[in-house]
């Protein structure tokens, strides 16, 4: 299953409350989801420990639009819109978390 | 004319994935069209808003950041971020696109504290 995340890790436990309950599979980070992918984010442990499970995207233009291109934590893959809709097609269901 | 009043507004919310932020940048510069006492707060992810290197052409949204340069133009000079807030997002003072004062929560709650109007996004 995708899992797309779109809320900021340190002001939402939406992120958390994933990473808790669902089975391996991927995550993608959208929106304020991001800085849960940028080095020295104070989530960045946490993300690291769900590297094992998940296999990790983040949207590269609301990355870029929030200044942190540059600052991508190793091992998360950035995709772009077209990356987004390849992930949809190649899970059997989404989940968008609110 | 009445008395000049000390206002702060107090931001907490990132860029773009909400509207607050904008929104509290519009009245920011309406307050100070009013030649009042203005401070900016920056706190949890609102010290996101002053990130250095923003481009928002791929999410097709106004890049509004560069505005933060020119609130000096409008006698808006005073801008703080709380220290807690920058360490937990590995921020310092260089990824920053203006300077601001750095503050701890403790030396921002007394700043707080001294204002008349406290307006929060």
């Amino acid at each position: 299953m995708l899992h797309i995340i779109n809320k900021s890790p340190l002001s939402s436990n939406t992120l958390e409350s994933c990473l808790r309950v669902a089975e391996p599979g991927d995550i993608l980070l959208t929106e304020d989801a991001v800085y849960a992918a940028t080095s020295g984010n104070a989530f960045e442990v946490k993300l690291r420990a769900a590297m094992g499970r998940f296999k990790i995207y983040v949207l590269q233009p609301d990355l870029e639009a929030r200044g942190f291109a540059t600052k991508l934590i190793e091992g998360v893959s950035p995709v772009d819109h077209g990356g987004f809709v390849d992930l949809t097609i190649s899970n059997s269901a989404c989940q968008s978390w609110l | 004319m009445s008395a000049v009043k000390k206002f702060m507004f107090v931001n907490r919310k990132a860029p773009y994935g909400t509207i607050y932020a904008l929104e509290s940048l519009e009245v920011v510069l309406i307050t100070a069209a009013f030649d009042q006492d203005v401070s900016l707060v920056f706190l949890d992810d609102g010290v996101y808003q002053l990130k250095k290197g923003q481009q928002t052409k791929g999410i097709e949204i106004k890049n509004f950041s560069p505005t933060f340069r020119a609130l000096e133009g409008y006698d808006v000079e005073k801008l703080y971020v709380e220290k807690e807030s920058m360490d937990a997002r590995g921020l310092t003072a260089e990824d920053l696109l203006v300077d601001v004062t750095m503050l701890s929560s403790t030396e921002m709650g007394a700043l707080m504290n001294e204002q008349d109007v406290v307006l929060s996004f």
